[in-house]
């Protein structure tokens, strides 16, 4: 019922911040200066031909026609049409979404994976000196951004050790027998695993340059929640029973501070995916965020407008699926 | 006479700060006997008894002594060793039933899951054991609270449960630590005659931590007054009451007020008796010397 009830509300508020977005992100393009006109003729057009492809594409009415239009054609699931591609906007970004998404959540699972393994060992290693180099680790962590963790993984794994894929999602040469964008899926689900094998090895730097963030964020707040409860009356009375630290942190301590992780984890994430438009630049990965920097170059305002929808329809998605996990994990809420 | 539990010259300090806060403590509890452990707030009550369960604070370091539980020295065997020896032969009482079950476990795992990962028991036979104590300790429809969160029960029913958890295993002998001040004072007395029951019908030993001398009186054989961590009186209860040897113990039973005149008013323990007790206390400190090094 409680759970019934959040939902319902939350999609509600989702609904309410779309419109919000759509409305300043309408706005915001079309005061920046940068014609999309210009970028499409060539120089010397005549002021006709720039005011006859104004009125094609409905650049010539006011912000507000234009909004009303635009918006009374999103709700028939229209988008518009890119103007660089000329194709329709809503295939061209759901075209990319799995790209970007397959590699968001990589770096979920990777950032959850370093930052529960590290929150762990920096609790039962609590005091000594390893806990200090967990520490350490966690602020390098922090305090370098995603681009410059893919930067220096480059010149790692791309220059110095080149064992992995540095451009691009899946090599050129290979015949892909994909129905679906979902390329990692797929592949696994098909048992094509030396598909796999390739994707992987051009995902896993951008994903881990996404991840290392988000890990070390994890890892400090896990490891600080874990720390407390480790010296709770519960976990007390656990080692009283004869059970060992590593055990005590693993099931009494760990199922409490996982919850209150959570959330702020979920907040992060959506920081995640946001990164990713810089990161698939850098690796040249076909993804959402690539498109956005080329219709963001191109002002292809249509475009710009659709993929910015979808980052906003994700972040929101993101925060209602931590919200009805965290709902769902709480014993107190479950049974409300 | 040995008794299943032998605490002899116990003393433990602050790491940081050399603060002695136990100094050499004696105290021996024969199988099946129950002693109280008073003394006034910061005394070093819990500590002894978190001392005799291992769970010491990782600040606080034994300096010398022995804690022999049925015979074994706790101090002298590897640390996996002596968690596994203190979980089959000993159980805790906690004073705060709200905060002594972890709230994302249901009941059940939380009564069996020693049992079964300390003791070796199968799961169906930890199970109807759980469900045996439950009974033991009153708690209606066994079965259904076995599924349930600690969220959903009141705080008489989790003591009750944490009471019935520590005397799954037979353990010989228990550390109750205060297990009724966090409760309603109608459910105190509940509590205490379950757990005076419980440990008569088990013959278990019973190391009881209390400020009220009131339960000492009912509950006890022996008494050990604790002053800054140093045992200024071991007696039996029926001597203490009758005749309290230390000026402490004299102080401290004439600031409880007689149950038979409840408008007796608290009397605070004299200054004087206070500062003798201090003085005492710092003549130890000044004969002590550390005998070798920290252990475990
Ligand atoms: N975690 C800790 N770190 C450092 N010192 C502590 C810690 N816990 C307790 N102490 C100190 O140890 C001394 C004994 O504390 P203890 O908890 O055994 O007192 P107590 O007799 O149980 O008192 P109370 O009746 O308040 O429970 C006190 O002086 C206290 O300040
Ligand atoms: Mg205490």
């Amino acid at each position: 019922m409680l759970l019934l009830r959040l939902t319902l509300s939350r999609l509600l508020t989702t609904l309410i911040t779309l419109v919000g977005v759509a409305v300043i992100v309408f706005v915001v393009i079309r005061v920046v200066p940068g014609n999309p006109i210009a970028m499409m003729l060539p120089p010397g057009a005549s002021a006709a031909d720039i005011d006859r492809l104004k009125a094609l594409y409905g650049l010539d009415k006011s912000i507000a026609e234009q909004f009303l239009i635009w918006f009374g054609n999103v709700l028939h699931g229209d988008f518009g049409t890119s103007i660089t591609t000329r194709q329709p906007v809503l295939s061209l970004v759901l075209d990319r979404l799995p790209a970007t998404l397959e590699l968001s959540i990589m770096a979920l699972v990777i950032a959850v994976i370093i930052g529960v393994t590290l929150a762990i060992l920096g609790t039962r290693l609590r005091g000594r000196k390893a806990e200090a180099g967990i520490d350490v680790a966690n602020g390098i962590g922090l305090s370098v951004p995603d681009f410059l963790w893919g930067l220096a993984l480059i010149l790692l794994f791309g220059v110095i050790w080149p064992v992995f894929q540095i451009s691009g999602r899946v090599s050129p040469r290979l015949e892909l027998p994909f129905t679906s964008q979902f390329y990692l899926f797929e592949s696994i689900v098909r048992l094509r695993f030396d598909l796999t094998a390739d994707l992987l090895s051009h995902m896993f730097m951008p994903a881990l340059a996404l991840a290392l963030p988000l890990a070390a964020i994890i890892s400090q707040l896990l490891k600080q929640s874990l720390k407390e409860t480790v010296n709770l009356d519960y976990s007390v009375l656990a080692r009283t029973k004869g059970y060992s630290e590593t055990r005590v942190i693993l099931s009494e301590a760990l199922p409490n501070s996982i919850l209150p992780t959570l959330t702020l984890v979920g907040v992060q994430f959506t920081f995640l995916i946001g990164g990713t438009i810089i990161v698939e630049r850098l690796f040249s990965y076909e993804g959402l965020g690539n498109m956005a920097i080329d219709a963001v170059i191109n002002r292809d305002l249509p475009l710009i407008q659709g993929i910015v929808i979808l980052f906003a329809i994700l972040f929101t998605f993101v925060n209602l699926a931590v919200d009805m996990t965290y709902a769902f994990l709480n014993p107190k809420l479950r049974h409300a | 006479m040995s008794g299943f539990l032998e605490i002899r010259g116990l003393s433990a300090r602050l790491a940081g700060t050399g603060q002695r806060l136990l100094r050499s403590v004696d105290i021996s509890l024969p199988a099946g006997s129950v002693r109280g452990l008073v003394g006034e707030s910061g005394a070093g009550k819990s500590m002894i008894g978190k001392a005799v369960l291992g769970v010491l604070p990782k600040a606080v370091e034994i300096v010398e002594g022995e804690i022999l539980l049925d015979e074994q020295d706790l101090l002298k065997v590897p640390p996996a060793e002596r968690r596994r020896l203190i979980g089959a032969k000993a159980a805790l009482i906690p004073q705060d039933p709200l905060t002594a079950l972890n709230p994302s476990r249901r009941i059940g795992p939380q009564i069996t899951d020693r049992l079964v990962d300390i003791l070796g028991w199968e799961k169906a036979r930890a199970a109807s054991r759980a469900l045996e104590v439950l009974v033991e300790v009153s708690i209606p429809e066994p079965e259904r609270v076995m599924r349930l969160y600690p969220h959903e029960l009141s705080g008489g029913m989790r003591q009750r449960i944490l009471i019935a958890s520590a005397f799954a295993a037979e353990p010989k002998l228990i550390v109750a630590d205060e297990p009724t001040t966090a409760l309603d004072v109608t459910v105190q007395k509940q509590i205490l005659k379950l757990i005076s029951q419980l440990q008569a019908r088990h013959g278990t030993a019973l190391l009881f931590v209390t400020h009220d001398l009131g339960v000492v009186s009912k509950v006890c054989d022996t008494l050990s007054v604790l002053y800054a961590g140093k045992v200024v009186e071991d007696t039996t209860v029926q001597r203490f009451f009758a005749a309290p040897q230390h000026p402490y113990s004299q102080a401290l039973l004439a600031a409880t007020p007689r149950h038979t005149d409840p408008a007796a008013s608290l009397q605070p323990v004299p200054q004087a008796v206070i500062d003798a007790a201090m003085a005492e206390v710092a003549a130890d400190d000044a004969a002590w010397r550390p005998q070798g090094g920290a252990h475990g």
